[in-house]
């Protein structure tokens, strides 16, 4: 098992323990989602090893840790990191600001997506806080990405290139 | 090493196809509710997970326990002890009265009462999605937990098991937005349907005619039609009636009568047969468990039948 390898599976679970940890309710509205902001580093510093199919199994997992209908968060889940995945190059080289503006957008359609599916099954949240994950997500990106950054160079070792 | 080109299918072709296979999971988990097996195998994996999350709580109420001081426990033990006393001699009320109705029912020749066994499962402290009303419990098919099994807290009913995994199982509360529960009212008999609200603290009663006999403070207890809560628990108690000038029915609400947000534990149910002796048809028995008789914790399994 490559450093690396270790290093993304060990962020992957915490991004998943955050994203079920018991928060005050007040807070739970405005819950990042931890999981897909984890993948999308990984997909951009190492597309040959995290990719739609990891995405997708990911994804289910959100779907049952969540009880949600199976692949309501999947769908999302595959289509932002396909996106990232076929543009990876040119994200790497842009600014975390540019990064964090096409992020916003990526994470606002797979947002809609999963409230299409709710409103397909007559349950859809009335209220626009339904968006704010988006909005947390992408403020907290910078910060994600800098320290999966400096975890990776710290331990991920190899002579790879480094993002 | 990196390889420059990857092999396989391109990333394309396969999100095309994952999208197409979500596409499939939730039609065939929405339609036919045919994945139970997928989502156990899944859960089971997850449980760690969960598992560890709640533990820091966990231990947080073990060291209350473990921590506090032998005077305390001692209050405690004797509040138990005469709140106990007091419990047994309602009890024993309750039993004439049980063997009373029994008798009753014999002589007007109707179907013997069912009795329910419990199951104490502890509630795994994790968030699920905000805009639902779901909670995780310790308890999976390896208890014999069942689909649409009922849920009870000391109070009253909580909601039913919608997913069962081999160690846990995941619940939904009468409150959630896509939630019904048949109830009467324990009053007059009315018998209505709650729907929930998405709110924790709140049912609405739907449907029912202005001039219907309903008062604030009523109590609805289940009325176990529709076969998947048991009858007779408590539900609800009415919080709210208006009968609006131009609307076609009045809004009445309602307000959960168990601990929704507050209960730790909670109770599962299965109801056991009543001892058939008039031929009866078999519509009742179809969601129980095949050997509900396997008792193998004793300490956690109270019956309510054979009460001595």
């Amino acid at each position: 098992m490559s450093k690396t390898l270790r290093i993304g599976i060990f962020t992957v679970i915490g991004a998943f323990m955050l994203a079920i940890m018991p928060l005050p309710d007040w807070a739970v509205t405005f819950r990042a989602d931890w999981v897909t902001l984890v993948l999308i580093y990984w997909a951009m510093a190492v597309p040959s090893r995290v990719g739609v199919t990891v995405a997708w199994f990911a994804g289910l997992f959100l779907d049952v840790s969540y009880g949600t209908l199976m692949g309501q968060h999947a769908i999302g889940m595959v289509f932002v990191i396909y996106v990232i995945h076929i543009q990876h190059q040119r994200l790497r080289v842009a600014s975390l600001l540019q990064q964090a503006i096409v992020i916003f957008f990526l994470l606002f359609i797979k947002q809609l997506a999963a409230l299409w599916v709710d409103g397909m099954l007559g349950r859809a949240p009335d209220s626009w806080l339904y968006f704010m994950p988006t909005i947390t997500s992408t403020l907290l990106w910078p910060w994600t990405y800098l320290i999966l950054r400096d975890l990776r160079r710290k331990f991920g070792g190899g002579a790879h290139y480094q993002y | 090493m990196q390889t420059l080109f990857i092999r396989g299918p391109s990333s394309t072709v396969r999100m095309v196809v994952l999208v197409i296979a979500s596409l499939i999971l939730m039609t065939a988990d929405h339609q036919w509710k045919s994945l139970e097996l997928l989502r156990g195998a899944f859960s089971t994996v997850l449980y760690p997970l969960q598992y560890a999350i709640d533990l820091p709580i966990r231990v947080y109420y073990w060291s209350d326990e473990v921590l506090s001081t032998h005077q305390t426990l001692l209050q405690k033990n004797r509040q138990f002890e005469a709140r106990h006393l007091e419990n047994r001699v309602q009890l024993q009320k309750l039993d004439i009265l049980e063997k009373e109705n029994d008798r009753l029912r014999k002589l007007l020749s109707a179907t013997p009462k069912t009795t329910e066994r419990l199951l104490i499962s502890e509630i795994i402290d994790v968030d699920v999605d905000p805009y639902k009303q779901l909670i995780i419990l310790n308890k999976g098919s390896n208890n014999e937990v069942y689909q649409g099994q009922p849920i009870i807290d000391a109070r009253g009913i909580m909601g039913q098991v919608i997913h069962v995994g081999p160690l846990s199982s995941t619940a939904m509360l009468i409150t959630d937005a896509s939630h019904a529960i048949p109830v009467q009212i324990n009053r007059t008999g009315l018998r209505a349907i709650a729907f929930g609200s998405g709110k924790i603290d709140q049912l609405n009663l739907r449907h029912l005619p202005h001039n219907v006999d309903i008062q604030v403070g009523d109590l609805l207890i289940s009325s176990g039609l529709g076969d998947t809560f048991p009858p007779n628990f408590p539900v609800a108690i009415i919080s709210k009636v208006e009968r609006p000038a131009g609307e076609p029915f009045a809004k009445v609400e309602a307000k959960p009568h168990a601990l929704l947000d507050q209960s730790r534990e909670v109770l599962l149910v299965w109801r056991n047969e009543p001892e058939v002796k008039v031929e009866q048809s078999e519509t009742s028995s179809k969601d129980q468990p095949d050997e509900i008789d396997k008792a193998e914790d004793k300490k956690a399994q109270l019956r309510r039948g054979d009460r001595e």
